[in-house]
């Protein structure tokens, strides 16, 4: 089976939650052997993982250019210069008005979320159009609302089965401001779809309810973690005794509700001053944050070190004692998970999408910050709530893998495939042993 | 002839209010007044008093042929003195006909069994004495909260004098043997074992109103039916189970009652009878001792203490509970909303709140979302309990200097006592020899020489002297 798969992040480059779950899922349908995934990505690095096709977006010409083949053979990063020479038999329009053409007759692309991100979807798709005209695909997968376009627009040429992957929508991203063009292209990918993957049944809610969409078609997809790798466990815990570390790791922005935290935090710094809290990332809310901390006088105890990367990531979890997300609309949340791997126990906001395959994680009404603070001391305070937490909360989140995702979403695609529409009854009969 | 023993707990525990942890140190008062009025009020209009009537009305019909026992743990008693006084009133007419008996439990429901021996033992007799003053009846049989029963809590139940305790028939602990005999405890045979059949005791308790149970529709014959089946020599039935079984998991439209009505009408025909656990006692002597090295329940498939004390939650707090230095200093101390606070906070069902075992039913968490949040909650009231028991003496106060101190206080009670019965004693016989005075000499001398005899008493007595003088003026 060939899936052609629209995407914006990938690993290595992460600009956030998006890129770890595209490599997942990815990764998952690799391991499955029969299925070939082509992932078109604006701007890849040049170093992806090998077991997946990848299609640099900014070296797709769209409008033809005679150039010669020992000129260019080594220009590209993603795919190789013969798969271009296959797209440039393919225009299908004049785009010579376009701005930004160069040699090769591609438009390269800023990589990432840069401010003219509109124009940047718009020529993501007129790029799918070649793409759907050269490529062999049995049916199409396009992550976030960036790409619904351009697989709306694959779907319209070749006529193949569209799938969609909602990892967020702007409800969620805006507490219900949306923005009406981010709105209108979501819906239109939405309509478009014949099966909507959502990362919880949160979200799956929210797709129904707000976009109106057929829950027939609507699925919930939840996420998963990949085992930490050797390098990662070796980390030796960098705790001082007699201190706890509760931390928030996330953009420091509306959605993820780090005014809630702080809050909490000022009650628990009430009782107890023992317990440090950790601000790790960034975001528009940052200062803000800083500022009411020390309103409260507690900003000696409140630390904020910044965007966090990599090993960083990791460090900060097993350095931690008690992980909190209290985020006021998360679709699913992949950051308790990885803490919980870390032995680090989490408390999640009941609005969070990963709360629905986790039990060995507190939760919590994201406005209630007497009961978040309460159970940030209560973790502090009782070594055996934390200790069971920890040991438990890592072996449930061991037993969430890519593989099993993998396999969920192969029933989604084997559906589509075999009849051309999606129902969610029959796939929650066929999927029900795969725990 | 086979005899049905049957007996009904009554318990409901006090739910503790929503406690976070800046209450600590500010707020002494853990309760939630309104769940507790309404569990209790609900149970008493749904089960306790539907049930309770039924049996009056079914000892009233048979001739007193219909036995049975129960058994209140003190907690349950004060919340339904507060809010239920009627079901007081039920149990007392219960009481009166002869065919009831209470059994002791430990007052707090509680797991002191397993934490505290000393402390046990005081609560069995508190509940004890509270049955005696309520009731009139002196339990002598014992059945500890959730029937959690192992050889050592047997012999401290042997040594308080108990002829009997009711345990759980667990398959883990009889092995080939049956339920249907008396044994005894094998580390003091003194006490001997009636053993719950959880077969038939679940098919009314559990299952009578599960449409797809193979035996759905249970009626009463067929069930009577099973007991008179059983193998020759295989005589005591054990049916033991919540109150709230009759009313309220199996609700009253389910007709549970008139099943429990059919009972000894259809029983008498099939040669079949009611005792209580006294009586079966008396009748039935124990076939052979039964070992049971781990504590055994009634709960779960399991049948042991892990929906208990399973996970680490549960033992933590089990052991900051239990603390040897706090239960020495509530033990002496004799402040009263401690004694009640603490009988309070040890009951099962705090604990029950925290497990997370999957027991396939579903878990009653009463106000509380998950186990974590049972655990917080009742770690920061409990964090507030041990502060204030540890407030009432200075801490530099080792608990054998204080028990020391309240041996002297008491053996100073002791001795006073010992005088106050010289005095009365003196006191008596001064009237004695006075009265035979009086007859020899006239009247109005008489009153004079008791206040001479003053001196030799305490200063309490004149109080005593002023009440009696009219008496005997009067004369």
């Amino acid at each position: 089976m060939k899936v052609l798969m629209f995407g914006w992040e990938f690993p290595p480059k992460i600009y956030g939650g998006l890129a770890v779950a595209s490599y997942g899922i990815t990764k998952g349908l690799s391991l499955q052997g029969d299925i070939e995934t082509t992932f078109c990505m604006p701007k890849p690095t040049g170093q992806e993982e090998g077991f997946l096709k990848i299609i640099n977006m900014s070296q797709v010409p769209v409008v033809w250019r005679d150039v010669w083949y020992d000129n260019i053979k080594d220009r590209f990063v993603g795919h190789t210069a013969e798969d271009y020479y296959r797209f440039r038999d393919h225009l299908y329009a004049d785009f010579n008005y376009l701005q930004g053409l160069d040699d090769l007759g591609c438009i390269g692309f800023a990589g990432g979320y840069p401010g003219n991100l509109h124009e940047e979807i718009n020529i993501f798709s007129i790029i799918a159009g070649v793409l759907a005209r050269s490529e062999q695909f049995d049916l199409i997968h396009a992550h976030d609302w960036l790409t619904y376009p351009a697989g709306v627009h694959a779907k319209m040429v070749s006529g193949k089965p569209l799938c969609i992957h909602v990892h967020a929508t702007d409800f969620d991203r805006s507490r219900g401001k949306v923005n009406p063009t981010v709105y209108s292209i979501e819906k239109n990918g939405m309509d478009h779809a014949d099966c909507i993957m959502c990362v919880s049944e949160l979200t799956r809610q929210t797709v129904i309810n707000q976009y109106h969409q057929d829950p027939r078609k609507c699925v919930a997809m939840h996420n998963a973690v990949y085992p930490l790798s050797e390098d990662i466990r070796s980390i030796v815990p960098n705790k001082k005794k007699g201190e706890k570390v509760v931390t928030y790791l996330g953009r420091i922005t509306m959605q993820k509700g780090p005014e809630y935290f702080l809050e909490a935090a000022k009650r628990v710094l009430e009782r107890s001053r023992n317990i440090r809290f950790c601000f790790a990332g960034s975001g528009d809310m940052m200062n803000a944050m800083i500022e009411l901390a020390a309103s409260y006088g507690i900003a000696d105890r409140c630390h904020f070190p910044g965007f966090q990367r990599g090993r960083q990531v990791y460090e900060c979890y097993k350095n931690s004692d008690v992980f909190v997300m209290p985020s006021v609309s998360e679709p699913f949340g992949i950051a308790p998970l990885e803490a919980m791997q870390c032995g680090c126990p989490s408390i999640i906001s009941k609005q969070s999408g990963c709360g629905e395959i986790l039990s060995n994680v507190i939760k919590v009404d994201y406005w209630d910050i007497d009961a978040m603070a309460d159970a940030i001391y209560s973790i502090c305070q009782y070594d055996a709530l934390h200790d069971y937490l920890a040991e438990e909360g890592m072996k449930e989140v061991d037993r969430i893998t890519w593989e099993k995702v993998g396999l969920r979403i192969r029933e989604c695609y084997n559906q589509l495939t075999s009849r051309g529409w999606f129902d969610n009854q029959e796939y929650l009969a066929a999927v029900k042993n795969i725990r | 002839m086979k005899t049905i023993c049957l007996y009904f707990e009554i318990h409901q525990p006090v739910h503790l209010k929503r406690y976070r942890f800046f209450d600590i140190g500010t707020d002494h008062y853990y309760y939630d007044d309104y769940e507790n009025e309404r569990a209790i009020t609900e149970l008493a209009e749904k089960s306790y008093k539907p049930a309770m009537q039924a049996m009056l009305d079914m000892i009233a019909e048979n001739g007193k042929a219909f036995k049975v026992a129960f058994s209140i743990s003190g907690v349950s008693l004060e919340l339904i003195e507060q809010y239920a006084p009627e079901v007081l009133e039920l149990l007392g007419q219960l009481a009166a006909t002869g065919c009831v008996e209470f059994l002791a439990e430990p007052y707090s429901h509680g797991l002191s069994s397993l934490g505290n021996a000393e402390n046990f033992i005081a609560e069995t007799k508190r509940q004890a004495k509270k049955i005696k003053q309520m009731f009139g009846l002196t339990p002598k049989v014992f059945r500890n909260s959730s029937l959690i029963y192992s050889d050592e809590i047997g012999a401290l139940v042997a040594d308080m004098g108990f002829k009997g305790v009711m345990v759980e028939g667990a398959k883990h602990i009889l092995g080939w043997k049956s339920p249907h005999y008396i044994y005894s405890c094998a580390q003091d045979s003194r006490l001997s074992l009636i053993l719950r059949d959880y077969k038939l005791s679940d098919d009314i308790g559990l299952r009578f109103n599960d449409a797809s149970w193979s035996e759905y529709p249970l009626m009463a014959d067929k069930w009577l039916g099973w007991i008179a089946g059983l193998p020759e020599g295989e005589n005591v039935v054990g049916i033991m189970m919540e109150l709230s079984a009759l009313g309220y998991y199996q609700p009253l439209e389910s007709h549970i009652l008139d099943f429990l009505r059919a009972l000894p009408r259809l029983a008498k025909d099939m040669d079949i009878q009611f005792a209580t656990p006294s009586e079966v006692l008396a009748k039935n002597k124990p076939v052979s001792p039964l070992e049971v090295t781990y504590p055994v329940s009634w709960n779960d498939e399991e049948r042991d203490t892990s929906s208990l004390l399973g996970n680490g939650m549960q033992r933590e707090a089990f052991n900051k509970l239990y603390d040897e230095n706090i239960v020495g200093r509530i033990l002496a101390s004799r402040d009263r909303r401690i004694q009640q606070d603490w009988d309070r906070l040890q009951a099962t069902d705090n604990f029950r709140f925290m497990t997370t075992k999957n027991n396939g039913m579903g878990n009653y968490r009463g106000i509380y979302d998950s186990e974590y949040d049972a655990f917080t909650n009742y770690m920061n009231i409990l964090g507030d309990f041990l502060k204030r028991v540890k407030d009432m003496f200075p801490e530099s106060v080792e608990n054998d200097e204080l028990n020391s101190l309240y041996t002297q206080i008491a053996n100073m009670g002791e001795e006073l006592n010992v005088k106050d019965n010289e005095i009365s004693r003196l006191r008596a016989r001064l009237k004695q020899l006075g009265s035979t005075e009086e007859e020899e000499a006239n009247k109005p001398a008489a009153p004079k020489p008791e206040p001479k005899a003053k001196p030799a008493p305490k200063k309490r007595t004149p109080k005593e002297t002023a009440t009696k003088k009219p008496t005997t003026k009067k004369k």
